[in-house]
């Protein structure tokens, strides 16, 4: 009887095989990942209650007008200088009149902390451009970015994104992100 | 030295590649594990803004986009250069996105409904009338976690 050999199964085409299976999903995918500016509406409300009295001292309007020109209280700025003056507006080192109220809160690892009841608000016009737009918002959210980080690291020695979920926490709540997207009723009609 | 050659013909082993299948089955998990699928074509033409404060879309499951921007060439006879919005892959009205944001929270895991994230996708030419009619009517679908997708630079925006 002749001598039979069991063969192995030649695999050198596998790697054929694997290598078009790789090929179609490097081409029918997406590796980029987005990355976005986290915003949060304003919940919409129910009832037509008083919207709640207004302090002036205590509210920015930054606004941004059909022809893109930035208007920070009235007086046209540029972009470079709103997160100076956001910053300024949050902070109020001085205790400034014309500067925004505080509110002691109790605050963990802070005990009680002078929260600044400062809100900034952002309008615009139906034909302000939205880079124009995001920009600004980028800008304001940069000086919150910033007062954070600085306080953590008078605080905590570190910067904001390397403390602790608590610590952050705690920061975050400090310094508020008050940025309020403007309600369309305020906003001009072209 | 004797000790060290062999006498006689010697035969170099060829190089086995059974294991080339094992490297490349590897890469070709990892790809499918890191990468989504295309899942729609865009009919508007969008170049994103570019910010510095931005995040990273941490669940890709949880994020649905609204994409704003001027229509492609092949639409343009149709429809004209005016920004418009396309949801999934088809052309939206401003109060479609309602309904829209309803169904697609409607098909998520119950646990993460409230997690949804509405991520605009919007081309940096987009005038803002068309925005805020979407952010009033994602309010009232109470769709109030909202992204502006922007590419991220960390070249300050005011020096260029």
């Amino acid at each position: 009887m002749a001598r039979r050999e069991l063969t192995e199964i030649n695999a050198g085409s596998m790697a054929d095989i694997a290598f078009l299976l790789l090929i179609f999903f490097l081409v029918t995918t997406t590796m980029s990942t987005n990355t976005g500016m986290q915003r949060k509406l304003p919940p919409i409300e129910e009832h037509d209650e008083k919207p709640p009295e207004v302090i002036e001292r205590n509210v920015m309007v930054v606004l941004v007008n059909k022809d893109n020109i930035i208007a920070i209280k009235g007086k046209p700025v540029s972009l470079d200088k709103i997160t100076e003056k956001a910053k300024l507006f949050f902070s109020n080192p001085q205790g400034r009149e014309d500067l925004p109220q505080v509110d002691y809160k109790e605050i963990p690892f802070f005990g009680k902390y002078p929260v600044s009841k400062g809100l900034v608000s952002l309008q615009t016009d139906r034909n302000t451009s939205y880079e124009k737009y995001l920009q600004v918002q980028n800008e304001l959210v940069r000086s919150i970015s910033e007062l954070r980080n600085e306080k953590s690291k008078e605080k905590f020695g570190v910067s904001f994104d390397d403390l602790t979920e608590d610590q952050r926490d705690a920061v975050s709540k400090a310094i508020p992100l008050a940025i309020s997207e403007a309600e369309p009723r305020r906003i001009t009609n072209k | 030295m004797g000790k060290f050659s062999k006498g006689g013909k010697k035969n170099v082993p060829a190089i086995s590649t059974a294991s080339l299948p094992d490297i490349v089955f590897m890469l070709l998990f990892f790809f499918m594990t890191v990468t989504t699928m295309k899942e729609t074509d865009l009919k508007v033409r969008i170049s994103k803004p570019k910010a510095t404060e931005v995040k990273k879309l941490e669940n890709k499951n949880l994020v649905k986009y609204i994409n704003i921007g001027p229509p492609i060439n092949k639409y343009k006879a149709k429809y004209g250069n005016e920004a418009m919005i396309q949801l999934n892959d088809q052309f939206a009205r401003v109060r479609d996105v309602g309904p829209w944001v309803n169904a697609e929270r409607g098909g998520m895991d119950p646990a993460n409904r409230a997690k949804m994230t509405t991520a605009l996708k919007v081309d940096k030419t987009a005038k803002m009338g068309i925005i805020t009619d979407i952010k009033q009517e994602l309010r009232k679908a109470k769709a109030l976690k909202i992204t502006y997708i922007a590419d991220k630079t960390t070249t300050d925006m005011f020096n260029k």
